[in-house]
């Protein structure tokens, strides 16, 4: 019989590391300012006091450096955690993740494992603008050869981690900056996450919302909302953004028939349009109403908080266009 | 019919062809359908129109006589006794 | 449920104002009826409808200007029943609001704007244009199909009227005779449905007023011309080719047959270019053609006949299916449509369906004439004035009728082996004029 806590995002974040240092002494955190500063947004407050120079280690300003000393060391055997500030800064390294990281296993003939993972803030709603701003997921899920996750729950926040590290292959893992305050009972044992499938959140039989990240509180809240109005949504969380996990959203539109996309990145060419394409290859047959995607406004992300609160879909949003489809 | 009244059918006749200009300015032997710019579309309408209206027939060997107000005139005079 | 929509009166064509329907809601309607007139640069147009079906409702008012493509009324194909309201009276007021979803709210700058991906206008193009194809979900496609069901006769209530699902299970619990909409409800309704569309782009009325005054109208003609031609020249490599046809045959026939026919029922020479052209089209179909993203020929043969206006600016209005009229239905066409285009009073059909031009320049002209070519055709013909020329005949210096017959033929659709084609079978044909 589990307990429930009450934990913010933030805390779950860090007591995912802390458990992670924990359990295995070749896991270490690297990153700007993780060390003495504890961490941009104070994820990692404490843990150079707890751990110790050698495993949490600050880096200089160089993430093209610091991401591909992460990843020599990962070959070397040990297990880096290691942190890009926010998203915007992984454009730097990403020949190294691109390049080395998601292609060595299959280049070196399947002798070398590439067990890195590299943490980021993401996301949009901490009037960041367009410096810090950035919902990059689909960039990084368009490389075969890593594993991309999304956390979208304070579970996942705490639980994520753990079957990162232990996964062979590269692992990005994207966290919200707008979700650290969030604050959310989660079961004390509530264990590692599955990174190899996706979510279903909330159980509906009349539509499919199917998103990741910032998206699914704001999906549940909106399913909640629209359960008042005789709506019952089922509410997905896809989790894991490379390989998708197609099974579990194809089961869900077989059994709802419809299926409303929700991301914040930009809605040229973002996950929903590789789920969308999916749903109509594999389940054409069981659509009772096109697929319909909610995404980004296509603008670099604005500062003034209207603006930015009107250029990522919002409860509303999805209320609005759940009722467009079950009620055109 | 007098020549007058001949004239004033002309006249009426080719300001419905061409309603922008002023046939009564036409000089007796100025050619018609250079002065008042028309067409042998229009030129046909009107003379289908002046057969209809003073009931005189005006085979094609004669369009030739029809060029100006005068030979025009003239011919019409000539056939309508 | 198909929306008849603002037509295009050729490649110039922007915008319309509706001056007056013709039909009222409730009225049957069958191909070829004048539903309403509209005021176009090119003058007041009676616009035809295609399909048979009844006129359900306006949806922009008498006086309004709106786009090419702009839905103007709602029709119902024949065989749908009538609309019914919905099933809980109970109506949801989010539905108004109709905000975001796919359209995900404004975008500030036009080349992000023209990116988004458009989803809903292909399906709406497609209908018109072909028979209408039911809208169905795959879903209920395959419901119906599975229970043998006929999806021809049910009301869809999904997106732009897509049967769904529950609708085949309706129609499959055999819940067929639903209750003709009472006045009130239906006016609730259309009031309801406006609100809702006037959030639409679709029901955009432009600004600006139409013209009305005459001068006006001259004005935008030479407007459209000018923005025809513009294109024309801009987009069409031309290329130019020239005949010289002994009209000697053709006039002595046209002398003949016009001694025996009354004034009013004399041919003139155009009506030979017209109906010889149609019949050279045998040996060049090519030319018969619009140019769109590729070469798509045509199977009427719809001749546009160049009518200048006594102001300036012209008209080109189709002489529909001239290859199967006879000399004399022709003129009888021929004397119509330019009568009614400089009255400026024009059918859609007439200026939409040309598949081909012709201009020709008549008595006492240039002796040349060489065309550019009206978008999205691929060719035009010119006619010159027929002059007595010196030419070589039977091995002898003759004076002879001489037409020039010039063709202007798109390069990127034709070569000019196809126009060169084109040109002798049109001498052919003008040399035995009888069989025209």
């Amino acid at each position: 019989m589990s307990e429930l806590i009450k934990i913010t995002y933030r805390e779950a974040l860090k007591a995912g590391i802390r458990e992670a240092l924990l359990n295995d002494d070749r896991v270490f955190l690297m990153g700007e300012d993780v060390g003495r500063y504890g961490g941009a947004f104070a994820v990692s407050k404490g843990l150079l006091k707890e751990f110790g120079e050698d495993r949490i280690m600050d880096v200089p300003l160089s993430e093209a450096g610091f991401v591909g000393a992460g990843i020599g060391a990962s070959l070397a055997g040990v297990k880096p955690i290691v942190e890009v500030m926010t998203v915007n800064f992984a454009l730097l390294p990403m020949d190294q993740i691109a390049n080395n990281a998601a292609t060595l296993l299959h280049m070196s003939g399947g002798q070398l494992n590439v067990p890195v993972v590299i943490r980021m803030s993401a996301g949009i709603g901490k009037q960041l603008a367009a410096q810090h701003s950035h919902s990059w997921e689909p960039l990084f899920a368009h490389i075969p050869g890593l594993i991309v996750v999304s956390v979208g729950t304070h579970e996942d926040a705490r639980g994520m981690l753990h079957s990162a590290l232990n996964s062979p292959d590269p692992v990005i893992i994207f966290e919200y900056t707008s979700m650290l305050n969030m604050e959310a009972e989660i079961p004390t044992d509530s264990g590692s996450t599955d990174i190899s499938r996706a979510k279903v959140r909330r159980e509906g039989k009349d539509i499919s919302i199917i998103t990741y990240g910032i998206g699914v509180y704001k999906a549940l809240e909106a399913a909640k909302r629209l359960s008042e109005k005789g709506i019952d949504a089922e509410v997905i969380d896809l989790r894991v953004l490379r390989p998708l996990d197609e099974a579990c959203f194809l089961k869900s539109v077989s059994k709802t028939h419809r299926a409303l996309l929700v991301e914040e990145a930009w809605s040229t060419i973002n996950v929903s349009s590789e789920v969308s394409a999916r749903i109509m290859e594999k389940a054409f047959y069981e659509l009772d109403a096109p697929v319909k995607r909610l995404g980004g406004i296509e603008v670099p992300i604005p500062y003034p908080l209207h603006l930015e609160n009107a250029s990522v879909p919002q409860v509303e949003d999805i209320e609005n266009a759940v009722i467009k489809i079950l009620r055109p | 019919m007098t020549r007058e009244e001949i004239q004033s059918a002309i006249f009426e006749l080719l300001k419905k062809t061409a309603p922008d200009t002023d046939p009564t300015s036409l000089k007796p032997d100025e050619n018609i359908r250079e002065a008042l710019n028309i067409d042998s579309f229009d030129a046909l309408q009107f003379l289908v129109a002046l057969n209809e209206k003073l009931g005189i027939d005006i085979p094609e060997e004669d369009y030739g006589k029809t060029a100006t107000l005068r030979s025009l005139t003239d011919y019409l005079e000539a056939r309508s006794q | 449920m198909t929306e008849f929509l603002m037509p295009s009166l050729g490649a110039d064509m922007e915008a319309g104002t509706l001056v007056e329907w013709k039909k009222k809601p409730g009225d049957q309607l069958k191909p070829g009826d004048i539903i309403a007139e509209v005021e176009t640069q090119k003058g007041l147009i009676e616009i035809e409808v295609f399909e048979a079906g009844v006129l359900e409702e306006y949806l922009i008012e008498e006086g309004d200007k709106v786009p090419v493509g702009a839905p103007m009324a709602k029709l119902r194909s024949e065989g749908t029943p009538e609309k019914i309201p919905e099933k809980d009276s109970e109506t949801h007021p989010i539905q108004e609001k109709e905000q975001v979803a796919e359209s995900e709210a404004p975008v500030p700058t036009a080349s992000i704007s023209k990116e988004r991906p458009s989803e809903d206008i292909s399906s709406e193009e497609k209908d018109s244009e072909e028979k209408p194809r039911i809208k169905a979900s795959p879903l209920a496609r395959s419901i119906a199909e599975k229970n043998n069901v006929d999806i021809t006769g049910i009301t869809g209530t999904g997106e732009g009227g897509a049967i769904t699902k529950a609708d085949v299970e309706q129609a499959m619990a055999g819940k067929k005779e639903l209750p003709k909409p009472s006045p009130e409800t239906a006016t609730e309704k259309d009031t309801m449905e406006k609100e809702a569309e006037s959030e639409t782009p679709s029901k955009q009325v432009m600004e600006s007023p139409a013209p009305s005054s005459k001068h006006g109208q001259q004005e935008s003609i030479r407007a459209a011309v000018a923005a025809a031609m513009s294109r024309s020249n801009r987009d069409i490599p031309h290329y130019y080719l020239e005949k010289k046809i002994d009209m000697l045959a053709a006039m002595n026939w046209l002398k003949e047959t016009n001694r025996q026919r009354e004034i009013s029922g004399r041919l003139l020479p155009a009506v030979l270019f017209i109906k010889a052209v149609a019949k050279a089209i045998d040996s060049a179909p090519a030319l018969n053609a619009v140019w769109d993203n590729g070469l798509q020929l045509k199977n009427e043969v719809n001749i546009g006949f160049v009518v200048s206006l006594r102001a300036g600016g012209l008209l080109v209005p189709a002489i529909r299916n001239a290859d199967t009229k006879s000399p004399e239905e022709i003129m009888v066409a021929l004397s119509d449509l330019i009568t009614r285009a400089r009255a400026l009073k024009l059918r859609s059909s007439e200026l939409s369906e040309s598949t081909i031009t012709i201009t020709s320049i008549g008595e006492n002209g240039a002796d040349k004439v060489f065309g550019v070519i009206y978008p999205p055709q691929v060719a035009i013909i010119g006619f010159g004035s027929i002059v007595n020329e010196p030419l070589v005949h039977d091995g002898m210096l003759a004076i002879r009728p001489v037409l020039h017959v010039t063709l202007a033929g798109d390069h990127r659709a034709t070569d000019g082996l196809t126009g060169s084609r084109f040109l002798e079978a049109l001498n052919n044909h003008l040399q035995n004029p009888e069989k025209l």
